[in-house]
């Protein structure tokens, strides 16, 4: 007999939601003003139910675009006209919005789009993965990896406020369909909520003819690179805010994710760590807790904000443990994965000599449960480095 | 007559155009038929490249450039968030290249017709990618050289006619589609004005003499610009409402020769007599003559 531990402590805003539903309440409640979505799987029934929101009037424009390309376009145009913006895209749209999302980050546009995580193209697959934010991964947008429903819920509201002070874009990522299409209990923060947190959206620059502006220049490279050199400065420098948002909103709504940037499940004492993102650390939670009854010291690393990548948390964390597994739900051909790059790069710039394996799974939607985050935990016992898929 | 001031101008001098540049007297024209209660939206292309070099601006009005293909999208999005904001009376303005428009952008292009989105979309047509050194679009007439359309032993020039845009705008449906030419500034003058005061969709294609791409003295560019609408070979028309059996001329030629246009210009200078006569023949098939 299974005896289920209920963790969330019910009070009357809890509701039974999808989890796309759930998203789609929380961006009328943030009060956007304009979006754009082209309805891609399994992103789409947040579109949808924002869509269905505009016709009701609560959000005031909505554009049907014909292309992802043009959701993130039109967004560009709104932002920098001063409105508050939205879409919503998975896989194939990412892609074809790359070009878009690395102009509206140089252009400092606060931009916020749920990304429902899905496989890249060949093959077509339809189910989760992170390949398709890894080419974004250097753009300059901030990218925050949610584990649950309600904590994507809760990050919203952070990604205006975040986006908004610092101008810059923000991502909220959550797994295609073990997220988007899971219906849970929810607690949806109310608008009020929401409104003693997050200010009115008034940019100190806009397209306003009062105040003419030229957005969007070319440049020599008398310039370039200062730009570039100022841009990747207020990315690095969006850790300390990032935490500060989470705990601002965290005392607010009483539940926390971790410092914003990392969450550390059982790792103070453990020898052996996985370091994961998203919704498969729910599973790795779940088998630590069962090796925790065994005696087993293991414990769970898991990175909220992949950018900026939370290098210095990675470090202290890491410290003393025997061997930390990686795993990665993207692969990058012909070189190690992403989030292994990552952390091996944490490691070197520090003076911990902890060996790191590279665990790959999760590929298109194919299953990652509790037993495969034991048998990595298993795999983790011997001190030789793998590099495997799971 | 109106005469403008130097002051009235809104696209400023001291941008880094050529000199002669169609597209820069085009959208100077435009620029102060429209006035200051505007928010352009351009795309990449010769235009964004001598108009806003950091750290100058040509412009005098609120400006915006994101990327090559998306100016209907980037449009469309100000004018929503003008609505959002209660503003009904900014004009949103996209001033494009032909590449951008007819080509990569299309699909933009047309979703926004699609919509009817309150946009007045300039397309300056200089029949190429000039920007990047004069490679053949969908606008560039059918013969001509370029860097993509080279005259060989095999194939000459360009083979295929130029994409319809203002037949194709009005097919869609929009409220106003019309072509223009920098040889006739009133008449593009009359027809942004008249754009300006029809909501939803609008687009202009407006030729726009390229010095270094057509290959000729920069003293002809108006001349030019002229001799493309007195040949027959640029016609100045409006469609409204998409009614395309209805268009109507705004400028009629005098139909002087073809060949008085392409004689003067370089991508033209391999033309033998036999394809002038074609050309010749395709113009008055076109007009019914």
């Amino acid at each position: 007999m299974i005896i289920l531990k209920i963790k969330v402590k019910v009070d009357k805003m809890v509701k039974t939601l999808e989890g796309s539903h759930a998203i789609a309440d929380m961006i009328v409640n943030c009060e956007a003003d304009v979006l754009a979505c082209y309805p891609i799987t399994p992103s789409t029934h947040i579109a949808e139910k924002l869509q269905k929101y505009y016709a009701d009037g609560k959000i005031p424009e909505y554009i049907t675009v014909e292309q992802e390309f043009s959701a993130i376009s039109a967004l560009a145009g709104a932002s920098a006209t001063g409105a508050r913006t939205f879409t919503t895209t998975s896989s194939q749209g990412v892609a074809l919005m790359h070009e878009v999302l690395y102009a509206v980050a140089g252009m400092r546009l606060p931009i916020v789009m749920c990304v429902a995580n899905r496989s890249l193209n060949s093959p077509l697959g339809i189910w989760c993965d992170h390949q398709d934010i890894i080419p974004e991964r250097d753009s300059g947008w901030i990218i925050l990896m949610c584990e649950s429903n309600q904590e994507a819920v809760d990050t919203l509201p952070q990604a205006y406020k975040l986006a908004e002070s610092l101008l810059l874009p923000v991502m909220v990522c959550i797994d295609g369909f073990y997220l988007t299409h899971a219906v849970e209990q929810i607690d949806v923060p109310s608008k009020e909520i929401v409104q003693k947190f997050l200010p009115k959206f008034k940019p100190e620059f806009k397209l306003d003819t009062n105040n003419p502006i030229t957005l969007g220049i070319y440049s020599t490279p008398q310039y370039l690179q200062d730009f570039r050199e100022d841009l990747a400065n207020d990315v690095d420098n969006a850790r300390e805010p990032i935490k500060k948002t989470e705990e601002e909103f965290s005392k607010i709504i009483n539940r926390n994710y971790g410092n914003g940037l990392i969450e550390n499940y059982k790792c103070d004492d453990a020898e052996r760590i996985i370091i994961a993102m998203s919704s498969f650390c729910g599973n790795v939670k779940e088998a630590i807790d069962e090796l925790r009854d065994k005696g087993e010291k293991v414990g769970l690393l898991r990175i909220k904000s992949y950018r900026p990548f939370p290098y210095k948390d990675v470090q202290e964390i890491l410290k003393n443990k025997k061997h930390v597994g990686v795993f990665d739900r993207a692969t990058t051909l012909g070189g190690h994965p992403p989030l292994y790059t990552d952390v091996l790069a944490a490691i070197y710039d520090s003076d911990q000599k902890v060996p790191i394996s590279s665990f790959i799974g999760g590929l298109g939607g194919k299953d990652v449960t509790v037993e495969t985050a034991k048998n990595i935990f298993e795999d983790l016992k011997e001190n030789k480095i793998k590099r495997k898929f799971v | 007559m109106v005469v403008f001031k130097r002051e009235d101008d809104i696209f400023t001098s001291g941008h880094t155009a050529c000199a002669g540049c169609g597209a820069a007297l085009a959208i100077r024209t435009i620029m102060r038929a429209i006035g200051k209660d505007c928010i352009v939206v351009n795309t990449t292309s010769c235009s964004e490249i001598f108009s806003v070099c950091f750290p100058r601006s040509a412009w005098k009005v609120p400006y915006i450039h994101v990327t090559f293909e998306n100016g209907a999208s980037v449009a469309s999005g100000v004018s929503r968030a003008l609505k959002a904001q209660g503003n009904d009376h900014t004009k949103v303005v996209v001033i494009a290249g032909d590449g951008g428009t007819a080509d990569i952008g299309f699909g933009a292009v047309s979703g926004s017709w699609e919509r009817n989105e309150d946009i007045l979309y300039i397309m300056y047509n200089n029949g190429a990618y000039e920007n990047t050194g004069i490679q053949r679009s969908s606008q560039t007439p059918q013969y001509a050289w370029s860097t993509t359309s080279q005259i060989g032993e095999e194939v000459r020039g360009k083979q295929e006619p130029i994409k319809p845009m203002v037949k194709i705008a009005a097919a869609h449906g929009i409220p106003y589609a019309a072509s223009a030419s920098t040889g006739y500034l009133i008449d593009l003058e009359n027809k942004v004005k008249k754009a300006l005061n029809i909501k939803g969709s609008r687009f202009i294609d407006v030729l726009s003499p390229c010095v270094p791409g057509w290959k000729y003295d920069p003293q002809l560019t108006v001349e030019l610009a002229k001799l493309a609408v007195e040949t027959g070979l640029w016609k100045l028309n409006e469609i409204e409402n998409g009614d395309i059996n209805n268009e109507k001329i705004t400028v009629q030629p005098s139909f002087k020769p073809v060949e008085e246009y392409l004689k003067l210009q370089g991508r033209f200078k391999h033309l033998t007599p036999d394809e002038i006569k074609i050309i010749q023949a395709r113009v008055n098939k076109d007009w019914g003559r």
